[in-house]
Order: C-alpha cells, then sequence, then structure tokens
C-alpha cells in the first residue's frame, strides 16, 4: 500500500469545504436472530448458533422477530424520526459467502423510521445537529477468515472459512443526510455522531454497542467541494472504522487525502475504501460502479411490517432521556467543571462514569479513573477505554482504595491486571500480594533502618526541618515495594525522629 | 423489440454468477429476445393509478416471539457441506473486498 | 391380493386399516411391490424410502398395543421432491443437490409423519419446478401411464403419474403456475392447489415464493380432501401461512358426494380460457361437462375476465425474477454440487462454474429472465408492472365471483402431448399454462378433476374449477358431486379406466 500524499488539514480547509455522511450499524441485542429463532450470541463455537434459515438451506422461510421490530421503533423514536405506517422488507441481491441467500432481507424503499435529526455537543461545547435520512431494520452477515498468504488479509489468502453465527443477527443501520458546516469540527462531528448513537442505544438498552466487538460499525462518507461551489464532491465511502477514535482520524485522514488529489488536479474515485487502525490510513478497495446492481424487490415470505399507534405511543413513552439533556443534568448533579466534564464526553466515557457513578463510586474518583489510567491504557492500545474494564470492577478498586488497602499506585496496578484477564480486583490483589502494608510493626522496623542509615536525615528532621523527610519516606517506600500509605509513612518518620 | 443483445446476457449470467458458454449466449440471446417482446405486454394495463400487489393474500405484522429454537448441531450444519474444516465452511479464495 | 390394494383409494386402505382388516406393512409392501413393477418405465420416483416398511411395521405395532391414531395411519404416501426429508435425498430434480440429505423435514412432511402416513419414496419433478412435462427433470423425464410416449405433466409429472399408476393412493405436490393441475389434468387425476397460505410453504424448496403452494394429488377428489386436512393449517415457520381455522376438506367432499343436485350453484365459465386454441377433445370434454351441470341444476354464467390474457406475461416477470433470487443460495458453499475449474479458482469463479454445470437450460434461462426483469432501469417496466397485472386480474375474479360461487374452465389447453413437442420452444411451453396461472397470480384455490378421454388420442381431460380465497371446501364439495355423477353416468370410477399396465405407445 503506498502512503498516499496528504495535505495538511488546515491548508486543506481553506480550499475546500468538507462535507460527510455517516451510516451507522447497530447490532441489537436481541435473544435470538432478526428473522431465524437461532440464539444471537457472541463468542460461541463456530456454526452452533444456526437453524435452518441462517444457512440459507432449501426449503427454509425467514419470521420477523417481534423483539427486534420494537427496538427498531424505539432506536428509530430516539433518533427523532417519523415511524412508517407500513414498512416492507426487500431483497438485496448479490453473491458473497458470508450471505447464505447470497440475498440480504433488508428495507429498501419503504425503511421503518425516517426524517430525523440528533443533536450532538462537541469537545468544544459547539451543538450540532445531524440530520437522520432513515433508519432501517436488517440482517447481518457470516464471518469470513481469511487462511493463507502472508498478512491472513483477504488479498493473498489461500482459502477462506465462513462461521454463520453472526449470520441474520438484527442490524439497524441508520443514514444520515449529507452534514454540512463541520468545517474543521468535522472530523469531531463524526466521531461525537457515533459516540451519541452509542449513548442513545445503550440508553435504550438495545444493544451491546462495543465497537469492539462490531456490535456498532461507522461507514463514513466524505466528500470535498472548492469554497464558493454548490455541487457536492465525489464522495469516497470508508469502511470499518471500527472505534470513536478512528472515525475521527479516518475522517480527518480522508479530508486531507482527498484534498491533496483535488489540489493536484486529479479527481476522487467513488470507491469504497478501508481503514486501517494500525497505519492510520485509509487504502482503496470496490470501486462503486452500476455493476452495484442489487435488484431490490418486496420480499415475498415476509409481510409489511405495520406498527399501531398505541404501540407507537406506547415504545415512545418509555424513550429514555436525550443525550444531550442527560449531559447537562450529570454535569451539574456531578458538579463538574466544563474542563472535566468535556474530558469526559471528549473520551465518549460518559456511560461508564455515569454507571461507575452509579454503583456507588464518587463522581470525581469515576471520572479520574476513567478518563486517566484507563484512557491512557486505551489510547496504548488503540480500543476504546469502554471495552477494557466493568463499571463494576473498576467500582471494586475504587472501593479498595477508600477502605486503605490499595493507594492510587496499586491501584493502577490492579487495574491493568484487571484488564489483562487476571481476574477479579481482590482476587488479584490475593494473588499479587498487592494490599498496602497496613502493620505500624513492619513500617516501623523500615523507618527505624532507613534513619540509622541516613544519621544527616535524622539530625535535619530534628532540627525542625521537615521537609528533609521526603528522603527517608521515599526509601521506606521503596523498601515497602510501594505497598505502603504514604501519609502514614510521615506521620511515623516524623514520630520516631523525634523519640 | 427489446434491446437484449449477447452482452446483456453476459452481463445478467454474470450477475446471476453462472459460467455461460458462448453457445449458450447465443441461444439466450435468441430466446429472451422473442420472450421479453411477448411479456413487455404488461405494460399496456399496468397503468400509474394501479397499485402493485406483491402478496397473492395481504396480511401484516406477522412476527415470533424471540425466542431460541430450532437450533441445528454443528454437524448438522456442515453435514452438506461441500468442503469444511474446523467447524467452518471451506471456500476458495475471495478475489476483492468484503462488504 | 396385492393388485386389490393398490386398487383402493385412500379412503379404503384407511377403512381397512382400522378395521385391521389390513395391515400397514401389507400396504406398504404392496404399493413398494407395484413401484419394482412399473416404475422402470414410468419413473415416476427418484427415490424410494428405505424406512417405508419398517416405518408401516411400527404402526402396525402401534395399533396392534391398542393405541389411536388417527384416521390415514399407515397409508402410503409419494412425497415430490420439491419437498425436504430427513430420510431420503432431497434434489428438486436438480443435479446441484443431487444426493443432499436435509437436516430438517418440511412442515407438511412432519405433518403427514405426525397421521402416520407412509412416505413411500420423492417423486420426479421439472428441475425446481420449472417446466409442464417434467422433461425438465436433470434425472430424465417421469413418462404417463396412460400412454408411455406422452409427458405426465409438470412440474409435479412424478407424483400425478405415481398415483395414475397405482404405485402411491396420494401424493404431495407444488403448484406454483399449475404445477398440481397440470399433472392432474394430463394423467387423469385429482389435484388441487390450496388458498394461497393454506398450507405451509416451509421446506419446500421455493421457486416464486409469492405462487407456491403445496397440496394434494390423488385419484378421487375425497383422497385429496383428507390428505389436505392433513397439511393444513397455521405453521409459524412460514410468515405467510394464514391463521384461519379451515373446516374439514374431507366433510366437505363427503357432503358433496351425497348432495342430490348441484340445484342454485352459479357456475361461470370464464371467455378467456376456453374455446377455439383449445384442443378439440379438451373442448368436447369440457361441452359434456357443463351439460352434465345444468343438467343437474346449475345456472352457467358467462365471465369476461379482461385481464386474463396478461396472466402469462405477467406470471413470466413474477416467476423468474423470485426464482432468480430463490435460487442464489445454489452457490456450492454450504451444501449441494461443488464444480472447480481446472485450475482453481476464486470463490465467484467456483460458484459460477458450479451454477453453470449444476443448473439445466430451463432453469438458467429463466433465471437469466428474472435477473433482467429486476435489473436497475427494468425493475418498472417489468417485475414492477407484472405486480400490477397482478392486481387487475385479483380484480378481475373479484367481480367474477360476485357473478358466480365458482369458476370453471378446461385445466389444460391440450391432453398430455408428446415428448419433446414443445422444448424447442419455450414460449409454447409457457403458454401452455394460461388456465391454470390466474389462480396463482390471484391466491385463490384451485383443483382439477377427471371429467373424459379425447377421442382424438384416448388420453384424459380434466375440468379446472376455482373459488374465491379461503372458499378450499367449497370447491371439494362442487368438485364431489360432480365426481359421483360422472361416476354413475360411466359406470366406474374414471381411474377405473386408467390403463393397469402403462401403455406403451397406447395412443389411439
Ligand atoms: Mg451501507
Ligand atoms: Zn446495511
Amino acid at each position: 500500500m503506498s502512503k498516499a500524499k496528504l495535505m495538511d488539514f488546515e491548508k486543506a480547509l481553506e480550499l475546500f469545504e468538507p462535507v460527510i455522511g455517516l451510516e451507522v450499524h447497530v447490532e441489537l441485542n436481541t435473544k435470538t436472530k432478526m428473522f431465524s429463532s437461532a440464539p444471537n450470541e457472541f463468542g460461541s463455537e463456530p456454526n452452533t448458533n444456526l437453524t435452518p434459515v441462517c444457512l440459507g438451506l432449501p426449503g427454509s422461510l425467514p419470521v420477523v422477530n417481534a423483539q427486534a421490530v420494537r427496538y427498531s421503533i424505539s432506536l428509530g423514536l430516539a433518533l427523532g424520526c417519523e415511524i412508517s405506517p407500513s414498512s416492507v422488507f426487500a431483497r438485496k441481491n448479490y453473491f458473497y459467502p458470508d450471505m447464505a441467500k447470497n440475498y440480504q432481507i433488508s428495507q429498501y424503499d419503504k425503511p421503518i423510521a425516517e426524517n430525523g435529526s440528533v443533536e450532538i455537543e462537541l469537545a468544544n461545547g459547539r451543538v450540532v445537529h445531524v440530520p437522520i435520512e432513515r433508519a432501517h431494520m436488517e440482517e447481518d452477515a457470516g464471518k469470513l477468515t481469511h487462511v493463507g498468504g502472508s498478512t491472513g488479509r483477504i488479498q493473498g489468502a489461500e482459502y477462506s472459512l465462513v462461521d454463520y453465527n453472526r449470520a441474520g443477527v438484527p442490524l439497524v443501520e441508520i443514514v444520515t443526510r449529507p452534514v454540512f458546516g463541520g468545517e474543521a469540527d468535522t472530523p469531531a462531528i463524526a466521531s461525537a455522531y457515533v459516540s451519541t448513537i452509542r449513548d442513545i442505544v445503550i440508553a435504550l438498552g438495545i444493544s451491546d454497542a462495543r465497537m469492539d466487538r462490531g456490535n456498532l460499525r461507522c461507514d463514513a462518507n466524505v466528500s470535498l467541494r472548492p469554497r464558493g461551489t454548490e455541487k457536492l464532491g465525489t464522495r469516497t465511502e470508508t469502511k470499518n472504522v471500527n472505534s470513536l477514535r478512528s472515525v475521527e482520524r479516518a475522517v480527518r485522514y480522508e479530508i486531507q487525502r482527498q484534498a491533496a488529489i483535488l489540489a493536484d488536479g486529479g479527481s476522487i474515485l467513488q470507491e469504497t475504501r478501508h481503514w486501517h487502525e494500525d497505519t492510520g490510513a485509509t487504502s482503496a478497495g470496490r470501486p462503486k460502479s452500476d455493476a452495484d446492481d442489487y435488484r431490490y424487490f418486496p420480499e415475498p415470505d415476509l409481510a409489511p411490517v405495520e406498527p399501531s399507534r398505541e404501540l407507537i405511543e406506547e415504545l415512545r413513552a418509555q424513550l429514555p432521556e436525550h443525550p444531550t439533556l442527560r449531559r447537562r443534568r450529570l454535569k451539574a448533579e456531578w458538579g463538574f467543571s466544563d474542563l472535566e466534564f468535556q474530558d469526559i464526553v471528549n473520551s465518549g466515557l460518559l456511560t461508564e462514569v455515569e454507571t461507575t457513578v452509579a454503583i456507588g463510586v464518587e463522581p470525581q474518583a469515576a471520572r479520574k479513573w476513567w478518563t486517566g489510567e484507563i484512557a491512557r491504557i486505551a489510547n496504548e492500545r488503540g480500543v476504546d477505554a469502554g471495552s477494557l474494564i466493568t463499571p463494576a470492577n473498576l467500582a471494586k478498586v475504587v472501593a479498595l482504595v477508600d477502605e486503605g488497602t490499595l493507594n492510587d499506585k496499586l491501584a493502577r496496578v490492579v487495574i491493568g491486571a484487571v484488564i489483562d484477564g487476571e481476574g477479579e480486583p481482590s482476587a488479584i490483589v490475593q494473588a499479587r500480594g498487592l494490599a498496602i502494608v497496613s502493620d505500624d510493626g513492619a513500617l516501623i522496623e523500615a523507618i527505624d533502618a532507613a534513619l540509622a542509615s541516613q544519621p544527616d536525615v535524622l539530625e535535619k528532621i530534628r532540627e525542625g526541618k521537615v521537609q528533609a523527610a521526603g528522603a527517608v519516606i521515599g526509601a521506606v517506600m521503596k523498601a515497602m515495594g510501594g505497598q505502603a500509605d504514604a501519609a502514614r509513612v510521615r506521620e511515623l518518620v516524623l514520630e520516631r525522629a523525634s523519640q | 423489440m427489446s434491446d437484449i443483445s449477447a452482452d446483456t446476457v453476459r452481463h445478467l449470467a454474470h450477475l446471476a454468477r453462472i459460467d455461460l458458454s458462448d453457445d449458450e449466449v447465443a441461444h439466450l440471446t435468441d430466446e429472451l429476445r422473442v420472450i421479453v417482446d411477448n411479456i413487455a405486454k404488461v405494460g399496456e394495463v399496468a397503468t400509474p393509478d394501479v397499485p402493485a400487489t406483491s402478496h397473492p393474500i395481504p396480511l401484516s405484522n406477522v412476527y415470533r416471539e424471540d425466542v431460541v429454537a430450532d437450533v441445528l448441531t454443528q454437524e448438522q450444519a456442515l453435514s452438506g457441506a461441500p468442503e469444511a474444516n474446523d467447524g467452518r465452511f471451506t471456500v476458495s479464495a475471495i478475489l476483492g473486498e468484503e462488504q | 391380493m396385492a393388485s386389490e390394494i393398490i386398487d383402493l383409494t385412500a379412503a379404503e386402505l384407511a377403512t381397512k386399516l382400522a378395521a385391521k382388516e389390513l395391515s400397514a406393512e401389507d400396504a406398504t409392501k404392496a404399493h413398494l411391490d407395484r413401484i419394482s413393477e412399473v416404475d422402470s418405465d414410468v419413473r415416476a420416483f427418484l427415490a424410494i424410502n428405505e424406512h417405508a416398511l419398517s416405518t408401516a411395521r411400527e404402526i402396525d405395532a402401534r395399533r396392534a398395543s391398542g393405541e389411536k391414531l388417527g384416521e390415514l395411519a399407515g397409508v402410503p404416501l409419494a412425497v415430490k421432491d420439491v419437498l425436504v426429508t430427513t430420510d431420503m435425498p432431497t434434489t428438486s430434480g436438480s443435479k446441484i443437490l443431487e444426493g443432499w440429505m436435509s437436516p430438517y423435514d418440511a412442515t407438511v412432511v412432519a405433518r403427514c409423519r405426525q397421521a402416520d402416513l407412509v412416505p413411500l419414496g420423492k417423486t420426479n419433478m421439472d428441475e425446481f419446478a420449472m417446466g409442464s412435462s417434467t422433461e425438465h427433470s436433470a434425472y430424465g423425464p417421469t413418462r404417463n401411464p396412460w400412454n408411455l410416449d406422452r409427458i405426465p405433466g409438470g412440474s409435479g409429472g412424478g407424483s400425478a403419474a405415481a398415483v395414475a399408476a397405482f404405485e402411491a393412493p396420494f401424493a404431495l405436490g407444488s403448484d406454483t403456475g399449475g404445477s398440481i393441475r397440470q399433472p392432474a389434468h394430463v394423467t387423469g387425476t385429482v389435484g388441487f392447489k390450496p388458498t394461497y397460505g393454506a398450507v405451509s410453504r416451509y421446506g419446500a424448496i421455493a421457486l416464486a415464493s409469492s405462487l407456491d403452494q403445496v397440496g394434494p394429488c390423488s385419484r378421487t377428489v375425497l383422497d385429496s380432501a383428507l390428505l389436505h386436512d392433513v397439511i393444513a393449517g397455521h405453521d409459524h415457520h412460514d410468515s405467510t401461512s394464514l391463521t384461519d381455522q379451515w373446516p374439514s376438506m374431507a366433510a366437505a367432499a363427503r357432503e358433496g358426494a351425497r348432495a342430490e343436485n348441484l340445484k342454485g350453484l352459479r357456475v361461470g365459465v370464464v371467455k378467456q380460457i376456453q374455446g377455439d386454441g383449445f384442443q378439440q377433445g379438451v373442448r368436447d370434454g369440457f361441452a359434456k361437462t357443463l351439460e352434465l351441470l345444468v343438467a343437474a341444476g346449475a345456472e352457467i354464467v358467462e365471465i369476461d375476465a379482461p385481464h386474463f390474457e396478461y396472466a402469462v406475461a405477467a406470471y413470466y416477470l413474477i416467476l423468474p425474477a423470485e426464482a432468480s433470487s430463490n435460487l442464489a443460495k445454489f452457490d456450492s458453499v454450504r451444501f449441494g454440487l461443488r464444480v472447480t475449474p481446472a485450475g482453481g479458482g476464486t470463490v465467484e469463479d467456483v460458484m459460477s462454474a458450479t451454477r453453470e454445470a449444476g443448473f439445466g437450460p430451463e432453469v438458467k434461462r429463466r433465471i437469466i429472465l428474472g435477473t433482467y426483469a429486476l435489473s436497475a432501469g427494468y425493475y418498472d417496466a417489468y417485475y414492477g408492472s407484472a405486480q400490477k397485472v397482478r392486481t387487475l386480474i385479483q380484480r378481475d375474479f373479484d367481480a367474477a365471483f360476485t357473478q358466480a360461487d365458482i369458476l370453471i374452465s378446461p385445466t389444460a389447453p391440450t391432453t398430455a402431448f408428446a415428448f419433446g413437442e414443445k422444448t424447442k420452444d419455450p414460449l409454447e411451453m409457457y403458454l401452455n399454462d394460461v388456465t391454470t396461472i390466474p389462480a396463482n397470480l390471484a391466491g385463490i384455490p384451485a383443483m382439477s378433476i377427471p371429467v373424459d378421454v379425447a377421442a382424438e388420442d384416448g388420453l384424459p381431460v380434466g375440468l379446472q374449477l376455482m373459488a374465491p380465497a379461503r372458499a378450499d371446501d367449497r370447491l371439494y364439495r362442487v368438485s364431489a358431486t360432480i365426481e359421483r355423477m360422472l361416476e354413475e353416468a360411466a359406470g366406474m370410477p374414471f381411474y377405473a379406466r386408467a390403463p393397469k399396465t402403462p401403455a406403451k405407445g397406447g395412443a389411439k
């Protein structure tokens, strides 16, 4: 993959106006699949979550999951959409080995939800209304593993293996209208939008929303138009952008890449592109052309979805608070400064912090750990912080700090261990013997040894130069392997020195 | 007259993933022209005011409760597979891109 | 003894079985013997159920132990190969599925097993039910027992021929545009296409989802009604399955058989599907039946259905379109044939080579046609317009049923034609379905009963009866009356006129 030429971002914005459109696929967390009674479960043995329907066996027929319809309506309402009085499933025909029937049951000209708007708030406080064109129900495809070849990627593979466990998992695809006027905030708008969608589906309880597991997937359409022109530029669709930070990076990258091409007098190819987390770049995929003739037609095996007014109003009444309102409320409840709160929102960790606080952790502590140590590790590993540790486990760590079993330094070690899968916090503390030494006897022994080896320091302390105690405290902490409460050590050092 | 050419048939055969021989393409081109000329007459009466019927007996809101049933074992799932490995279906190399 | 057993209707077999005058084992064995005797000529079966005798013996044992069994327990049954079965291979008449064993049973098959019917084997058919002659089966044609040089109809030629040749008392078929009724017509048997949604399609390998309907084939009206009662009723695996509580079709047939006359019945004759273009013997048979109906007190009403002339065109757009999508799953990945091109190739190459090798010419023709009808830029002109024609045909039927209680027509324009007669010209083959297609487009029930033998070729002629959606029982009631009147007139049931030894070159 040759490295594309990129234009400086600020320069690109001077010359061009970026326009984005986002397609987000949300996997619903129903018990069974969209059109089959097979389990909707992640991580099972391959090809075990199947009925004849998921395999497209001859003679098999789809039947719609009532719960998936209810979830889709709720999501449509939360996106401010109108719910169609009659929406229709359609077949999208194309051959691909991860699609058992070689058509995907989706919705085409009559989606379940249309014409919505989602309010998002950026880190800099800017509020943007992202217009929603539609949200439709469809089924997910199976998973391919490419074997052979050097990279394990699709190119150069000798053969591929297909696991249809994911085939038929219910999806809602949310499609925005073009988003104009984002300017320099455009990449941030993209990620804030995805983050808001994530907040919405979590609040609704309809998706596990784990981007690392593909529960939430984003395709980002980016185009540029020269300043002062009306016509939209040719767009690219970047697929596979599966973390919040990648969304932002991928959009920024495409703006810079396209700007460089256009400024050179080149033209943009309408194509799908693939985001590569490792290189932070997109690469060319399949060109879009008229050859994409999906031959949509109404699915003859399924009846239209015609929700009653009563059902729609019942679901509307159950909608959770809108994310923007929720943010305002939480900020007030937690008493955070603008900066502290934006720090959370910016990292996409609002739900994690909220859940952690709900378990009983002090808001400041929850914020500190999520946006601090956990976000740091997430950044290092290029994943979303929310995927690393559960709020319940973090709460346990914080409780261990509060009761004095751990200090902050040890807590960081425990968090790292939880993330690395070593188990539950108290088990890790046990197994690794990480608890603070709270036995004064052991501390006094270490302090006396340290004072004895540093008689000059002892002298200074006795002369009243209390700050000299730092050297002794450091030596004691080192001797205790960090597993001591520094405040208590300081107290004891002063006490022993005065004796 | 319909606009079906040998190239049309080849394009359709590609969309339908059928590797037609040249001979078949030639035959089908002729046959399809005749058939399409005959069935195109539906346009004579299919005026804009007529609604389309996709289901002979109209139903709506036909649902299944969200309960697991009819699950196949991995062995059953793979029982008809031309080739399988590690509990999965084996296919030749895929040229191109993941959808 | 054996020849007596195979002469029995399913209803008669059931009575003898229930009375323990006959064992299920003997009933099954008699039919298996008959298959051994004549099927090398008729070729109705693609597979014989190796478990038939053991299944029959189990039923006998349960009956002997005093268990209360269903009305039809122990009666043998033939199953069209379009229906998936766990104990016999299912091919839908195609090479692409040769030897394939389904891990699940079609709902109708499961219901037949539940009713303790004994599946004898799987019957031949046009590949994926595309055809009207069974000549498009990848496994060679079935022959008409009335004349082995003639077609048995299609696509369900195997089921009709099996029943006509006394290889089974009744059989399961499927009807997308006449595949139960037209074979019944040419083999002198009874065939019934239920109201769309009356019988589950789960496990019936789809041809055209919005047209397909599974139904019974038999030698008598009552036998079809009995089988209909077993297979009909709501199935939650099929979203198009109706939730209606159906009256007993067998009760309706028995009631019809007892009826003195047809007084007060308004019988509509559709102008557009009879007349000059039809073979003389077919016209004669239809005219004689009309006389009989009039004599029985029925009122004949002429019906104008102006859009029926567009039915074949609409059908040959809707069917290929849906079929092109339904048959996409035959791609060599999860089941069926795999053909790898010389020197390997990508998955796309393998799929294309497999489908080229595995599908016959008629299937390819319809897939290409259907792909064309759905492709961008053509949808409105073709598929979209065909769906509008469907609305117009439904309106024609609605209007007709305000004037008539049932509609009748000849079931097909000709008697059984010779092999090869229509395979050269696909369009001519398609036009053969002109009479049967409208019922599928409208989703209404329709059936064929044998009424006559054509003078010119000595081959059977059928009468098609159609009723409004959900009035399946009305057809059984009326057809049973007509059947009894014909039997009284001829002095024997129609099936008794069938040649007992399948006739080689037996045309008069
Ligand atoms: Mg998309
Ligand atoms: Zn989608």
